[in-house]
């Protein structure tokens, strides 16, 4: 696959001085191994999600009538597309929200010499340690007081900025050298500016590594979203997926075959921009 | 927005008004921790302190009588140890694990992305689908990890079905769905090493352990605090992949799975103690608290060389 | 800035549907967790409903089972959620204690409600008061395998316990100390909680609770003598753990059963769709053994209700009563049968002829008359009790008479809580 982004120096050519083991072929065995293993599971969910429901009750791993029929029935006969778009949507609005005021706040914790700093840090980082148990019905209540249960809002409300993020921009912005910053100031550039024209773009892999994974947070959250959403069309995936398992059992064929749908996508966008995403964890503006 | 060349050489305005600029950059945050986290968090400090069933029934104050039971329950005693034992296993398992592939993958440039890919497709699949397959894989007398062991000629072992072993078997579970996640973090932890170091290293001849001792482990240092963090924050609140384990009898058998969230959450919605789920809240809060303090205390420390 | 747009936007649109809906109609918001026959079905009785009452507006809307306490407690306690919802009878006491029902209005006299339901309904009076109308009852029987019996020259089907585990044993088959098929699949968690609750413990001679159910009577010597017995069919070949067999937790037994691991299980009403649905083999039904020929019959007998919350006030209270009424009238309480396969909490629907003889639901409607409900004041936590003293036999070889004197003693703390509220 190709990748459009540049930087390829660190990923073409091979990194033979990191680490050196006596064998290639070793690292490759122990690498399938260990992805056959990992990938077990995930086989097997694709695997289920290809059988008929009495088919799940039966020994083996491979389908003894294979069909895409669970795959049609989720598409058609339940509301899996309106799921799957709504939990896009939260997941893809809440991530725009947390890059801009993480990297924001991160920044200006710093970047910014201003007095109560550690404080508002600390402050800021304590509230990751809250259990969301703790946090779920005061939520609630003060969503339907403000007339916003049952939206869209209110689905993404508490994801909206991330203490966790902060913490994380916080440390890639400490990575950049102040005298980027410094020159800058020194030709007048606003302080909102250097944020956005200096800052942002030196931490930029950062975003994406940030932005995949509050995507995926959100996209998989089941507590929140099933407490606050009433209506049929407000489901996200994960609150739609559970109403396959029931009282008297679980339709498993199902609920494997809408899983897979909703791993699909986001494995994609994985595998394709992979390298941006782990360079995203690495600072590449103060490699030189 | 630009501010005239003029207020800046004076040092003082200078750092008034960029303290200013702080201030309007932080206030929307900082409004919303407060009201969406800080205080919904005392509202459950305030409900602690009653004997609160629900919002519509009248829930007297009972001052510390929900703590001082706190203290009376061997039930949450179990959830709590448990949680500390998934935390001491799961940690340290995910750190070697994630580490551990990384570098692997750091050793190989052919179908790098095919592997990265598979390692953290467990990450992103559905964990209602995970659990599910992870009992399946486990089961006592059809799964295929005991058919594997049969070859070995190792008996049966009821994993999940015991209460020695649902615990390790759970954590396993949360492991391996998490590995993707720690595996990225080492990965572009590895990525930001400098390789002039392992150059110099090279040149000098020094042993793969050495270089890994010496060099790799002191630069991951970083990496190795955030993903320890994280990992420990994940184990202290762990609820889904437990719950999904064992949807009717969530964190048994016997309780041998039980974490605190879970328990939280039972005490809250299943039995309608809802101010007693709270105090529980607040010790979880706490204990979280007091790890996260000491760890970046102690794994800091260890930055500076 | 975007926050307050979009706050004023939702707001300015639920005050607008708010408006839209009281100058026209009176809104009933009817809830019950997904079971997709049960939610088509009210769908069109609403749709029936909404046309004979065009000033009424019944709304349904449905949540996943795992989670719909939750969702309800959640909900009412926010003072929104559902006008009418369905619940579980051994939800009741816990409900009514957290005020999220109110009483069922005079049309719906006590008496009349006793002599439709019979005694069961009993169990769903709280300090004097009925809270909810019964929906739907389920009592417990075997389901077997009738492969599995021919291949293991079983000819026919057990009326004592002590037949039922002989043909279990001869079911059974196991190598390398691993079962390749269960004689009888036994899951504490699902069914057999009550198995032992209303039904082993009443035919050893004892009973599960004084008779104001404010106190634990099953651990007595007969009680333990029956707890003794059905623990030890694990050890004596004859059962396997439900979820020794099939992933899937609480349904773990009837899975394991459909999959063709198991030969027996006991298991609801409830189960028969589940259950046809998947099984691959010849299967049948039969009633609960006893414990000696001729001997006391005893079944456990549970319901769904329907019950008003305190949302439903003046003239949402008088809709939700109408469609209340209309959910449990004879007509749909017959098509509740024939869609969903929920036998009626109605003694006379029940005692049709054509019922009593099919060979599935004829072993469950002949249990009807004698079945008991426990009265639950907190199903979960109760369930948990029992259901963990059987699994530390099994699990941990805890004594059994210390385990089940533990689960007394739990069990008994959560009644005594109750009571003194």
């Amino acid at each position: 696959m190709s990748v459009p982004r540049a930087s390829s120096q660190t990923q073409s050519t091979p990194r033979p001085s990191s680490f050196r083991f006596t064998s290639r072929t070793w690292v490759y065995m122990a690498l399938t191994v260990g992805s056959v293993v990992t990938a077990f599971p995930f086989v097997w969910m694709l695997l289920t999600s290809l059988k008929t429901y009495s088919d799940v009750f039966q020994p083996g791993i491979l389908p003894a009538n294979p069909t895409l029929e669970n795959y049609a029935h989720v598409l058609e006969k339940t509301g899996y597309v309106r799921w799957f778009l709504n939990s896009v949507g939260v997941a893809a609005a809440t991530t725009v929200s947390v890059l801009f005021f993480d990297s924001l706040v991160g920044y200006t914790l710093a970047k910014m010499k201003f007095p109560g700093k550690e404080i508002i840090f600390v402050i800021i980082l304590s509230t990751v340690m809250i259990p969301t148990e703790m946090l779920v019905i005061p939520w609630y209540v003060s969503a339907l007081k403000l007339g916003i249960a049952d939206s869209y809002f209110a689905i993404a409300l508490p994801g909206l900025i991330s203490a966790f993020g902060v913490f994380l921009m916080r440390g890639f912005f400490e990575g950049i050298p102040d005298e980027l910053f410094d020159a800058a100031r020194m030709d007048g550039m606003g302080e909102f500016g250097l944020f956005t024209r200096i800052g942002l773009p030196l931490v930029k892999p950062a975003l994406a590594a940030l932005g995949i994974f509050t995507f995926l947070g959100n996209y998989n959250a089941y507590l929140w979203p099933l407490i606050i959403i009433q209506s049929a069309n407000m489901r996200t995936l994960p609150v739609g997926i559970a109403l396959f398992s029931g009282e008297s059992g679980a339709q498993w064929q199902l609920i494997m075959a809408a899983s897979s749908l909703a791993v699909i996508p986001v494995l994609l966008v994985f595998t394709v921009f992979q390298r941006q995403i782990i360079e995203g964890v690495v600072l590449t503006g103060v490699k030189g | 927005m630009t501010q005239s060349p003029r207020a800046k050489r004076s040092g003082l305005t200078l750092a008034g008004r960029q303290a200013v600029w702080a201030y309007v950059f932080l206030i929307t945050p900082l409004l919303f921790f407060l009201l969406v986290r800080i205080y919904p968090a005392f509202e459950s400090l305030r409900l602690s302190f009653l004997d609160y069933r629900s919002p519509l029934t009248v829930n007297p104050f009972i001052g510390l009588e929900n703590f001082q039971e706190m203290t009376q329950d061997a039930t949450l005693h179990r959830a709590l140890l448990n949680t500390l034992l998934y935390a001491v296993i799961g940690v340290p398992a995910q750190l070697v694990l994630g580490l551990g592939v990384a570098m692997l993958l750091q050793g190989i440039n052919k179908y790098k992305g095919i592997y990265r890919a598979i390692y953290f497709a467990p990450y992103i699949t559905p964990i209602v689908a995970s659990a599910w397959v992870w009992q399946w894989l486990l089961n006592k007398n059809f799964g295929p990890v005991n058919a594997l062991l049969e070859q070995f000629g190792i008996p049966a072992q009821p994993f999940l079905g015991s209460p020695d072993q649902a615990l390790v078997s759970a954590a396993a579970l949360v492991i391996w769905q998490q590995l993707g996640f720690q595996i990225v973090l080492f990965l572009a932890g590895l990525e930001g090493i400098p390789r002039v170091y392992y150059e110099a290293a090279s040149l000098d001849g020094v042993t793969t352990w050495t270089r890994f001792r010496y060099i790799t482990l002191p630069l991951l240092n970083a990496t190795v605090v955030f993903s320890v963090v994280i990992a420990t924050n994940g184990f202290l609140q762990l609820f889904a992949q437990v719950a999904n384990l064992n949807p009717t009898d969530q964190g048994g058998p016997l309780d041998s799975t039980l974490t605190v969230a879970l328990y939280i959450y039972r005490m809250a919605f299943q039995s309608s103690k809802m101010g007693y789920a709270a105090a529980i809240t607040v010790l979880l809060f706490a204990i979280i608290l007091l790890f996260t303090v000491f760890q970046l205390r102690v794994l800091r420390r260890r930055v500076e060389y | 800035m975007r926050k307050r747009f979009i706050v004023a936007i939702a707001s300015l649109t639920a005050a607008l549907a708010v408006a839209a809906a009281q100058s026209q109609k009176t809104q009933v918001v009817y809830w019950q967790y997904q079971f997709d026959s049960k939610v088509n079905l009210v769908n069109d009785l609403i749709a029936e409903f909404n046309k004979a009452n065009p000033d009424i507006e019944v709304k349904q809307e449905t949540f996943p089972y795992d989670s719909y306490i939750a969702k309800v407690k959640s909900s009412l306690g926010a003072g929104q959620g559902p006008d009418v919802a369905n619940l579980f009878y051994g939800w009741l006491p816990d409900w009514v204690g957290s005020n999220l029902l109110q009483p069922l209005p005079a049309s719906f006299p006590a008496k009349q409600l006793e002599e439709r339901v019979g005694s069961l309904v009993k169990a769903s009076k709280i300090n004097g008061q009925y809270y909810a109308v019964p929906t739907a009852v389920r009592v417990l029987a075997v389901f077997y395998n009738k492969d599995l019996f021919k291949a293991a020259g079983i000819t026919s089907v057990p009326k004592t316990w002590t037949e039922m585990e002989a043909d279990a044993k001869k079911i059974q088959k196991s190598d390398n100390g691993k079962v390749s098929v269960a004689g009888w699949a036994v899951q504490p968690e699902g069914q057999d909680h009550h198995l032992f609750r209303e039904v082993l413990s009443r035919q050893w001679g004892g009973k599960p609770y004084t008779t104001d159910f404010k106190k634990i009577a099953y651990n007595s010597l007969a009680g333990l003598e029956a707890f003794k017995w059905y623990t030890g069919l694990i050890e004596r070949g004859a059962a396997t753990r439900g979820l020794d067999l099939f992933p899937g937790s609480g349904n773990a037994y009837r899975d394991s059963f459909i999959s063709g691991r198991a030969g027996m299980i006991v298991d609801g009403s409830f189960a028969i769709s589940a259950i046809r649905n998947g099984a691959k083999f010849n299967w049948g039904v039969f009633e609960l053994p006893v414990r000696e020929a001729g001997g006391l019959r005893a079944n456990f007998g549970s319901y769904w209700v329907h019950g008003l919350t305190p949302n439903a006030k003046g003239a949402k209270l008088e809709a939700s009563t109408k469609w209340l009424k209309f959910l449990t009238s004879d007509d749909v309480q017959r098509r509740w049968l024939k869609a969903i396969g929920e036998l009626p909490a109605n003694t006379v629907l029940a005692a049709a002829p054509e019922l009593r003889k099919d060979p599935i639901y004829g072993p469950f409607i002949a249990s009807i008359p004698f079945a008991r409900a426990t009265f639950f004041v907190d199903e979960a936590g109760q369930r948990k009790a029992l259901s963990d003293a059987l699994n530390s036999v099994w699990l941990t070889k805890t004594d059994p008479a210390k385990a089940l004197e533990s689960a007394a003693s739990g069990e008994q703390k959560l009644l005594t809580d109750f009571f003194k509220r």
